[in-house]
């Protein structure tokens, strides 16, 4: 019953406390305007340029940019505690860390579902993308999907941020690699071979193609097989992270260096 | 005199400072250069005329102001974190001459930037810069700092009573990246938004850089860029007289 309180009630008041992009004169700026922005600017970037239509740059910049919100709010929740002075209180507990950080991805997740969900709205209405009504349904899974493989890295994003006082550069840093080797903006067959390897290890890969099929008309019993690999890519990510985690704090406690800012 | 000595020492100190700070230093560096990376994907792999050159040039110039916009936003909001808002204000010389070297010192980071970009752009991708204007090119580079750093000013004057100014500052990146011509000729855009872009001095920044180096006549892209600049200087200066003059009527300079 404990870890079910700290999975549920201690990630949603962490997450209000520590996540101080939920004041919305943050929100609106960085999370409702900036990526609809990025989605017009790819989309008048590929005409400029003669590549894809629009429904490929909406699909691909509106799952991609659940990358900000996962990434930064991940990494807040651990420079948070350490700017707070709390990061010393929280890891002397005798709290199940399980519960403890993965409670933190729950909301982290949601939040990243409905920014990717809404710019993905936006930008089909202001570039006058349609898509078929019963694409619908799979794309809010496929969001979903994307949501949670994307806090999986975020966690272990988090578990850096024990070591790197820098958080949002490393975050902006991540978003970076992100953007072009996921194919949000370029078609995996047209990245050398080496970053195509390392896109289909990366999270967000799958479930840009996927959504790609799903908008293309394709019926959703063709993109599980997508989705399973970007899950099993989250998974992947979650487990690492919490690894990382563990192994962080054990060296921040042998070397003192926890809260060293 | 003194004026000019005030922004030469306020540049050179503040430029100091963001030379030394991770995120405004080092990220703001290497954060365009992802999307300069995308940018040369799509028009290597597309089938437009326009060449690589000119999208080196834009992603190059989308760095000077990825430098500029987030930084210059939260300006005066970094005084106020730092308690010496109070101090700067309090001074007998004029708070904006104080505040305009500080952005003009963040928009010359982005030179860092253009030149990564395009030493990206040829180490990477094989992209010559060719200049069929070398004396107008390297004129066009420092008047596009100082337009930016212009604009970053009007920028850090304005949301001056916001706290989380630098979001404010963050929102404006992408939008300058598309309206201004960076990567995508306004020819593209509808109608309306022209204008818009007429008014930014990035605008004519940019076409001035591209000019000078593709060919064409950057001379009235400069003018432009003099003007604009101006002109965002002297609003910034009538509106920072009525903000600090309000702020301290109501004591509300610290926002606390």
């Amino acid at each position: 019953m404990n870890s079910f309180r700290l999975f549920f009630v201690g990630g949603l008041t962490s997450y209000r406390a520590l996540f101080y992009w939920l004041s919305p004169t943050i929100y609106i700026p960085s999370l409702i305007v900036a990526p609809i922005f990025q989605i017009l600017l790819f989309a008048y970037i590929g005409r400029s340029a003669g590549l894809q239509s629009d429904v490929f740059y909406v699909t691909g910049n509106a799952i991609q940019y659940a990358a900000i919100p996962c990434l930064f709010a991940m990494s807040q929740t651990v420079s948070g505690e350490r700017y707070q002075n709390t990061l010393h209180a929280i890891l002397v507990s005798p709290a199940n860390r399980f519960p403890l950080f993965v409670g933190r991805a729950l909301p982290v997740m949601g939040n990243a579902a409905f920014v990717s969900a809404f710019s993905f709205a936006a930008g089909c209405v202001i570039l006058g993308v349609s898509l078929p009504a019963g694409s619908i349904p799979g794309l809010a899974v496929v969001i979903l999907v994307a949501a949670f493989s994307c806090t999986g890295l975020g966690l272990t994003n988090a578990a850096v941020s024990l070591r790197v006082r820098e958080n949002a550069v490393l975050s902006n840093v991540i978003f970076g690699f992100l953007l072009i080797f996921t194919g949000a903006n370029v078609p995996i067959s047209e990245l050398p071979t080496w970053m195509q390897d390392v896109s289909h290890v990366l999270p967000l890969t799958h479930a840009i193609q996927a959504a790609r099929d799903l908008a293309a008309g394709e019926p959703f019993s063709d993109v599980t097989g997508l989705l399973a690999t970007e899950l099993g890519i989250g998974i992947a990510y979650l487990a690492g992270g919490l690894a990382l985690l563990r192994v962080f704090e054990w060296q921040g406690r042998k070397h003192a260096t926890l809260e060293q800012l | 005199m003194r004026t000019l000595r005030l922004l030469g020492i306020g540049w050179l100190f503040h430029f100091k400072m963001i030379m030394r700070s991770a995120f405004d230093g080092v990220g703001q560096v290497i954060y365009p250069l992802f999307f300069a990376t995308v940018a040369f994907f799509v028009f290597r792999a597309g089938d437009s005329p326009r060449t690589l050159l000119y999208a080196s040039l834009g992603a190059a110039v989308m760095g000077m102001w990825s430098a500029t916009s987030t930084t210059a936003g939260s300006a005066m909001q970094r005084e106020r974190w730092q308690g010496t808002l109070e101090a700067l204000v309090a001074t007998p010389a004029n708070f904006a001459l104080i505040l305009l070297p500080v952005t003009i010192a963040m928009a010359t980071i982005g030179i860092y930037s253009l030149v990564a970009t395009l030493l990206w752009g040829r180490l990477l991708f094989g992209i010559d810069l060719t200049v069929v204007h070398p004396l107008l090119f390297v004129l066009s580079i420092p008047a596009t700092v100082l337009t930016f750093g212009a604009l970053g000013f009007l920028f850090a004057v304005c949301f001056v009573r916001f706290r989380a100014a630098w979001a404010l500052g963050n929102m404006f990146e992408y939008p300058v990246w598309l309206i201004c011509g960076f990567l995508v000729p306004l020819t593209f855009f509808p109608a309306w938004v022209r204008p818009i872009s007429w008014i930014l001095a990035p605008t004519w920044g940019m076409n001035a850089i591209r000019e000078s180096s593709l060919g064409g006549s950057p001379l009235p892209d400069l003018i432009m860029c003099f003007v604009l600049g101006s002109a965002y200087i002297a609003l910034g200066f009538l509106v920072m007289e009525r903000l600090l003059r309000a702020a301290r009527e109501r004591a509300a300079l610290s926002l606390t």
